[in-house]
């Protein structure tokens, strides 16, 4: 194992750390002020966000040859499961929200 | 590219401002729109712009598509169809799905490198160009999985606890089990990546058998699966919610990594907001119940705790009719009712509000008071009783309503058990010793409503029960609350 190599690979991302250390600080940040009653919409809402992998299985999908079918049907099933993880998320957060009606 | 770039950073914003509108009441439900649009913008946008770094665009459209269309429809279907008790279960399978997906990007992206390199057919290796992959590109793609697979496995066994189908499993010695699956885990790892030198890269280099390259990543992810489901198993009780909280910011967590990969910002962005943000959710979690993450882990609500308060309580508890349960509240002054999850499972969250109009009809000021933790997920009554148009603040969060019982006549508890439980406060032994409770005994009366005499889902006494002010009614909350009413408008 090459540490070298490693702080290369930093180094080359400079960018991608302040990307990742500014979300993790705004991730805490958006959260801290919630009050309980929303806890399990925020949950779910968080939950369908980060079926923004969907994207990545969309990407390995759009490299492979045509004729591998093993790794289509894997593909296959990696976009299926993001976008499942997407829709399924959004529309349970919404049926959750709906509910929250203002009443005074 | 960089008409993408833009979008990217579009839906990277709309993550971020629906995030920060959906922790806000009156904002909640247009932050999820918010979100489900930059999410809906990156995903057509991706199909339809993105180029590798070859200058290609991505093959295989029609099958994206199909996958796309399929898994929106049952995504909907099933979204739709789900009761509002099992919404903590849809959570934690939807977040499996994502972990299964994060698991599969890891092994394709790594078969898909594999496909760039030579066999040698005299050394017995595999040959790959070093400027192809890279350590850290092989560490990404590594822990990406693990993460994603845990993730994957363990949701779908706290979906089964959950659903009911899968008892708690806790036997002796298991996080010796648990510790010894990581430390191979983390071990397989090390050797996986340090057979893997940099400048020729070496898959299978002590196999003459030429083992397939992608069979070495596939066993780092079967042990990973394995200590998914190891890793939920033993936890139980009041606990499920921290994991689920714990699992969804492992998938954010993936999903970064998977952005990493592929130097995605907006799956970078998504990713890691909810991996950030789901850790400081378990944490708070975490303190609403006085316990550590670790003991949470570890799975503290062991067995042999478990049964010296078993043993201890066996007092007598007194039986009340329907008939004075209505006598009593129709004549209080203040009645503060405490949901858990009984009511839930009842489905009994609008006769409950049928009974708190009728109350306070009758000049009977009503309030529910919502431990932070009741029922299956951290605001399980408060969805559950907006969902019975029940106004918010009629809700009142646990200092409030603990600073109110003394003056309350009448406590009514709907099938809440562990965070009612006194021995919380008093009993060192106790498993869930620490943890703030609604102090109900406070009250002037207080009537609990259960199915049975059983203990609740963190599997201990509860000696309020057996308290000289406890009046305990048995069966459905639901039938209960409709007798309830019915006796009440017959006064």
């Amino acid at each position: 194992m090459d540490m070298s190599s490693l702080s290369n690979a930093f180094q080359s991302n400079v960018d991608l750390s302040y990307i990742i250390i500014l979300s993790i600080f705004l991730g805490v940040e958006v959260i801290s002020k919630v009050p309980s009653i929303l806890h399990t919409p925020l949950m779910s809402g968080a939950n369908a966000i980060h079926g923004v992998v969907v994207i990545g299985s969309i990407i390995v999908m759009g490299r492979i040859h045509e004729n591998d079918y093993i790794s289509l049907v894997i593909g296959f099933c990696a976009v299926f499961l993001g976008t499942l993880n997407v829709v399924g998320g959004f529309v349970v957060t919404d049926r959750m929200l709906k509910m929250f009606k203002k009443k005074k | 590219m960089s008409v993408l770039i833009v979008i990217y950073l579009v839906s990277s914003i709309a993550f971020i401002v629906g995030l920060k509108q959906l922790s806000h009441p009156d904002t909640a439900r247009i932050g999820n729109f918010t979100a489900a649009f930059g999410m809906i913008v990156a995903i057509v946008a991706t199909i339809f712009l993105y180029h590798n770094d070859d200058g290609t665009v991505l093959n295989n459209r029609s099958w994206i598509f199909v996958a796309l269309i399929i898994g929106t429809l049952i995504g909907v279907r099933v979204a739709q169809k789900v009761q509002m008790t099992q919404m903590p279960e849809m959570v934690s399978l939807f977040n499996g799905t994502g972990g299964a997906c994060a698991m599969l990007i890891a092994i394709m992206e790594y078969q898909y490198l594999i496909g760039k390199s030579s066999f040698d057919p005299n050394n017995h290796i595999w040959l790959v160009p070093s400027h192809e992959i890279s350590f850290s590109n092989l560490l990404i793609i590594v822990v990406g999985m693990i993460i994603g697979t845990i993730s994957f496995s363990g949701s779908i066994i706290a979906y089964s606890k959950l659903n009911g189908t899968m008892k708690d499993i806790s036997f002796k010695g298991q996080h010796v089990v648990n510790l010894f699956i990581l430390f191979s885990l983390i071990l397989y790892v090390i050797l996986f990546l340090y057979f893997t030198p940099l400048r020729s890269f070496y898959l299978s280099s002590t196999s003459q058998s030429g083992i397939l390259p992608i069979v070495y990543l596939l066993i780092a992810c079967f042990i990973a699966f394995i200590y998914g489901i190891f890793f939920v198993l033993p936890i139980g009780g009041a606990d499920m919610p921290v994991v689920i909280s714990l699992l969804n910011s492992f998938t954010g967590v993936a999903a970064g990594i998977a952005g990493i990969l592929y130097n995605n910002r907006v799956m970078i962005t998504g990713g890691i907001l909810v991996g950030a943000a789901g850790t400081l959710l378990t944490i708070l979690m975490c303190k609403a119940m006085n316990r550590s993450l670790k003991n949470v882990l570890i799975g503290s609500f062991s067995s042999s705790a478990q049964n010296q308060t078993t043993q201890k309580q066996a007092g007598v508890y007194k039986e009340i009719m329907i008939a004075d349960v209505a006598m009593c509240m129709a004549y209080a002054n203040k009645v503060i009712i405490v949901p858990g999850y009984g009511l839930a499972v009842a489905q009994a969250q609008h006769s409950c509000h049928e009974l708190e109009k009728l109350l306070e009809n009758k000049g009977v000021q009503v309030k529910y008071a919502i431990h932070p933790v009741a029922g299956r997920m951290p605001g399980h009554m408060n969805v559950l009783l907006a969902e019975a148009n029940v106004p918010y603040d009629k809700l009142i969060e646990m200092e409030e309503a603990n600073s109110e019982f003394t003056t309350t006549d009448v406590v009514l508890v709907l099938g809440a058990n562990d965070v009612v439980n006194p021995a919380a406060k008093t009993d060192t032994t106790s498993p869930i010793y620490g943890m703030p409770i609604l102090e109900v005994d406070q009250a002037k009366c207080i009537i609990i409503n259960k199915r049975t005499m059983k203990p609740g889902y963190a599997g201990i006494e509860n000696e309020l029960f057996f308290h000289a002010k406890t009046s305990m009614v048995f069966g459905d909350a639901k039938e209960i609350i409709q007798k309830i009413v019915a006796e009440i408008k017959a006064i």
